[in-house]
C-alpha cells in the first residue's frame, strides 16, 4: 500500500491530482480504517496521483457545528482551509459524507473553494471510465445486497444513484428497503448524535433501521458513511445476525471484487 | 336596497377584520431577523409554480394529494363565483354574469357544481381519515386538542358551504321556471338531484330558501376567510411566498454566522487589516426566542398546515423521542402569537419571562435531532424545521454552554485532539503503517 502525503509530494516539488481526505473515523476508527485502506488500494490500482494530508489533517468541524458550537467549527474550518489552500489543493475525494458535505458546501463561504467528490461518485466515475473493470459473474453474483442511504449524501446533497450504480456494477442482486432514497431512514448518528446517547424513547434508531435492512433478506448491507457503518454494524450485532449478514462500505466491496485485499 | 346595505356592511366588516389580522401577522413575522432574499429569482419562481401551484411534493402520497387537489382547485375556481356573489350583493343584481356569458355560464356553473361535490366528498373522506380511520400522522400526541378541533372546523365548514351552494342552485333552478327575476342558468347537473326536495315548496318559501342559501354561502365564505387567518389553514396563501423564499442551497448546508467568522479571523490573526472594520450587531449567538430567528423561519411557521408529513418521517419521533418537527413549527407560531398579542395590549412582548427555548421547545426535543433532513424533504410547502432546531442548539452551546455533557467532551476532543474522539493527533496517520 502506497500512501503519499501532500507534504512528501511538495518536498519533491509536486502536487497531487486529487487529495484523499481521510476523515477522523477513517483515521482512528478500527472498522473504518479498513475502508480507508480498501480505498487506497483502489487508488493505487488505478494509478491515480493522489495524496493524503496525514497528520496535517484535522476534524472538519461538522459534529461541533451540528451540536451548536459554531466557534469551534469555524476554528477547525479556517485552519483546515489554510492548510488546503497552502498546498494549492483543487480537488478532494473523501469516504465520509459528513466531511464531504462540510468541505463542499460550508467551506466556500470561509474561503475554501474546492471540487469535492464523495468516494461513491468517484468509484462510479472509475467504473464508467473503464478504469475499474468488474467482470460479471464475480463473487457477488446473485447475492442480495441492500444499500442504506446516508442522509448527508442523499437528502443533504442529492446523491442517491452513484452508490447504487457502484453496487450494480458488482452484478449483485440489489434489493431496496421500504424507506430508501428521499425517504431513507437515518441510521441515528447524524447531527452529532454519534457522540452522545440518544434521548429517552421506545427504541434506538439504528435498531429500527437494521430491522428494515434485515427484512430485505440481504446478506450484505452496503453503506457509504463511517457513522452509518458503526450504527448498522451495532444493529446487526444487536440482532445477533453478524454471522450471516455483513455491513460493508462500497470501497470494500469493490476492492474485494477486484481481489485487492 | 336593505340587502345591499347589509351586504356592504358584512363585506366591509370582513375586510376590516382580515386587514387587521394580516397587519398583526405581518408584525409578528417582522419580529424576526431581517435578511434579504433576492437571488436566483428564476429558480424561486420555479419552486412556486411546481411546489405550491403544481403541488408536486403532495403527490408523494397519491390518495390525499388527489383529494387535496379537488379542494385546492375547488377553492381557486369557486372563488370566481364569489366574485359574482360580491357584485350581485353590492349591485342588487342576480347572477349578473349569466346574460353576458349565455351557454358558457351553464358550463361554468356545472364545473363549479362538480367541484363543489368533489370538495364535499374530499372533505368527508378527510374527516373520516382524521376521526374514524385515524391516520397516524393526524393523531400523533403533538397534535393537541385545539389543532385537531381546528382541522375539523375547517373541514365541516367547507362541507356546509358546499351544501349551501348546491341548495341555492337547486332552489334557483325551480324559481327560474316561476319568476322572471331568476335568470335562466340552463340545467345544472348536480343540484338537479336536489330538485325533488324543493319541487313542491311554495314560491315564497323557495325564495327564502334561495336567499338564505345565498347569504349563508357568502357570509360563510367571508367568515371562513377571517377564520383562516387565525388557523392552520393560512397555508392556502402563505405556501406561495414560503416556497418562493425557501432555501435553494443543498439541504446539508448550514447557514453561516458571519459574526463568528469575524471573531475567529481576528483570533487566528487572519483579519484583513485593510478591510473596513465591519460593525456587526452582536446580538445573541443562535436563537433563544423568535426574534433571534429569521423572518423567513417565522413566515414558515404560519405556512404550516400541521399535516405531519415531517413528523411521520422523523427518525427521532418514529422511535419514540419527544422531538416532532411539526411541533417545532407550531410552537414557533404559538410563541409569535403570544408575543404579538402581548405587544398589542401594550404588554411586555418578548420580555414576558418566557422564551421559545425552554418554555415552548425543550432541550430534550432539539437534542434528539439527527439533522437528517427527512422533515425538510417531506414538507409539501418547503418548510425547514431543521434550521430552527440548529439555531436553538447554537444558543444552547454558545450562550449557555448547556450542550449535553458528552457533546461538551466531544468539543473538548476536537479542540485538543482535532478529532471528536480522544486520540493523539500524532497517531492520525498510523493507519498507513498497519496491514
Amino acid at each position: 500500500m502506497n500512501v503519499p502525503t501532500v507534504a512528501d509530494l511538495a518536498a519533491k516539488g509536486e502536487s497531487p491530482e486529487i487529495l484523499f481526505w481521510v476523515g477522523c473515523a477513517g483515521s482512528y476508527d478500527d472498522r473504518y480504517k479498513r475502508v480507508t485502506k480498501a480505498f487506497v488500494k483502489i487508488l493505487n490500482a488505478v494509478d491515480i496521483k493522489f495524496a493524503v494530508l496525514g497528520t496535517e489533517e484535522s476534524c472538519t468541524g461538522d459534529p461541533a457545528r451540528r451540536a451548536g458550537n459554531e466557534f469551534l467549527f469555524q476554528m477547525q474550518a479556517m485552519s483546515n482551509i489554510q492548510v488546503l489552500n497552502g498546498y494549492g489543493i483543487k480537488k478532494i475525494v473523501t469516504a465520509c459524507p459528513h466531511c464531504f458535505n462540510t468541505i463542499k458546501n460550508e467551506y466556500a463561504e470561509l474561503g475554501g473553494n474546492y471540487e469535492v467528490i464523495h468516494h461513491s461518485a468517484f468509484l462510479q466515475q472509475l467504473i464508467n471510465e473503464g478504469k475499474i473493470k468488474l467482470e460479471g459473474g464475480g463473487s457477488f453474483k446473485g447475492k442480495k445486497i441492500t444499500y442504506h442511504d446516508s442522509c448527508f449524501l442523499g437528502r443533504a446533497n442529492n446523491i442517491y444513484e452513484a452508490p447504487r450504480a457502484v453496487l450494480e456494477a458488482l452484478d449483485a442482486d440489489l434489493v431496496e428497503m421500504k424507506r430508501c432514497r428521499t425517504t431513507g431512514l437515518c441510521c441515528g448518528a447524524g447531527g452529532a448524535q454519534m457522540f452522545k446517547d440518544a434521548e429517552k424513547g421506545k427504541k434506538e434508531i439504528n435498531i429500527e433501521r437494521t430491522e428494515e435492512a434485515l427484512a430485505t433478506g440481504a446478506t450484505t448491507i452496503a453503506v457509504a458513511c463511517p457513522f452509518c457503518m458503526t450504527m448498522m454494524t451495532d444493529g446487526v450485532k444487536n440482532k445477533e445476525r453478524e454471522a450471516e449478514v455483513n455491513v460493508k462500505d462500497l470501497a470494500e466491496l469493490i476492492a474485494e471484487a477486484k481481489g485487492l485485499n | 336596497m336593505i340587502q345591499q346595505i347589509l351586504f356592504f356592511i358584512v363585506l366591509a366588516g370582513a375586510g376590516y377584520l382580515i386587514a387587521k389580522r394580516v397587519g398583526f401577522i405581518r408584525s409578528t413575522i417582522n419580529l424576526g431577523k431581517k435578511s434579504e432574499i433576492n437571488d436566483r429569482k428564476d429558480e424561486r419562481l420555479r419552486n412556486v409554480l411546481l411546489v405550491a401551484f403544481g403541488q408536486k411534493k403532495m403527490f408523494k402520497k397519491f390518495i390525499p394529494a388527489f383529494l387535496h387537489l379537488f379542494v385546492y382547485v375547488g377553492f381557486l375556481v369557486i372563488n370566481l363565483e364569489v366574485l359574482e356573489f360580491i357584485i350581485d350583493g353590492l349591485a342588487g343584481t342576480h347572477r349578473i354574469f349569466a346574460p353576458y356569458l349565455g351557454g358558457f355560464y351553464t358550463v361554468l356553473m356545472n364545473v363549479f357544481e362538480f367541484l363543489a361535490v368533489a370538495v364535499l366528498l374530499a372533505c368527508v373522506i378527510f374527516l373520516i381519515r382524521r376521526n374514524v380511520v385515524r391516520t397516524k400522522r393526524l393523531n400523533l400526541p403533538d397534535l393537541t386538542r385545539w389543532p385537531r378541533m381546528d382541522a375539523n372546523i375547517i373541514l365541516v365548514t367547507e362541507i356546509i358551504l358546499m351544501i349551501a351552494i348546491l341548495t341555492m342552485n337547486a332552489s334557483d333552478q325551480i324559481l327560474q321556471t316561476r319568476n322572471d327575476h331568476y335568470t335562466p342558468t340552463g340545467s345544472l347537473f348536480f343540484s338537479s338531484f336536489l330538485l325533488p326536495l324543493f319541487q313542491n315548496t311554495e314560491t315564497t318559501t323557495l325564495i327564502i330558501i334561495e336567499r338564505f342559501a345565498w347569504w349563508f354561502h357568502i357570509v360563510g365564505i367571508l367568515a371562513f376567510a377571517v377564520y383562516v387567518t387565525y388557523s392552520k389553514h393560512l397555508h392556502i396563501f402563505l405556501a406561495f411566498p414560503n416556497t418562493y423564499f425557501a432555501k435553494l442551497e443543498p439541504k446539508g448546508k448550514m447557514t453561516n454566522m458571519p459574526v463568528v467568522t469575524n471573531e475567529v479571523k481576528s483570533m487566528l490573526g487572519l483579519a484583513d487589516s485593510n478591510a473596513p472594520a465591519t460593525v456587526v450587531e452582536p446580538g445573541r449567538f443562535g436563537a433563544k426566542d423568535v426574534n433571534d430567528l429569521s423572518w423567513n423561519n417565522l413566515m414558515a411557521a404560519y405556512s404550516c398546515t400541521e399535516c405531519g408529513r415531517c413528523t411521520e418521517q422523523c427518525p427521532a419521533n418514529i422511535t419514540g423521542k419527544k422531538l416532532s418537527p411539526r411541533k417545532i413549527m407550531m410552537d414557533t407560531r404559538d410563541r409569535m402569537e403570544d408575543v404579538g398579542k402581548s405587544l398589542q395590549k401594550g404588554g411586555p412582548g418578548l420580555n414576558d419571562g418566557k422564551t421559545l427555548l425552554n418554555d415552548y421547545i425543550t432541550k430534550e426535543e432539539i437534542n434528539a435531532c439527527t439533522s437528517c433532513n427527512a422533515c425538510v424533504e417531506a414538507c409539501p410547502v418547503l418548510i425547514n424545521p431543521l434550521e430552527i432546531i440548529l439555531e436553538l442548539r447554537r444558543y444552547v452551546a454558545m450562550e449557555e454552554s448547556g450542550a449535553p455533557p458528552s457533546w461538551n467532551s466531544m468539543f473538548q476532543n476536537v479542540e485538543t485532539s482535532f478529532a471528536p474522539w480522544k486520540f493523539s493527533p500524532s497517531d492520525r496517520f498510523n493507519w498507513s503503517k498497519e496491514s
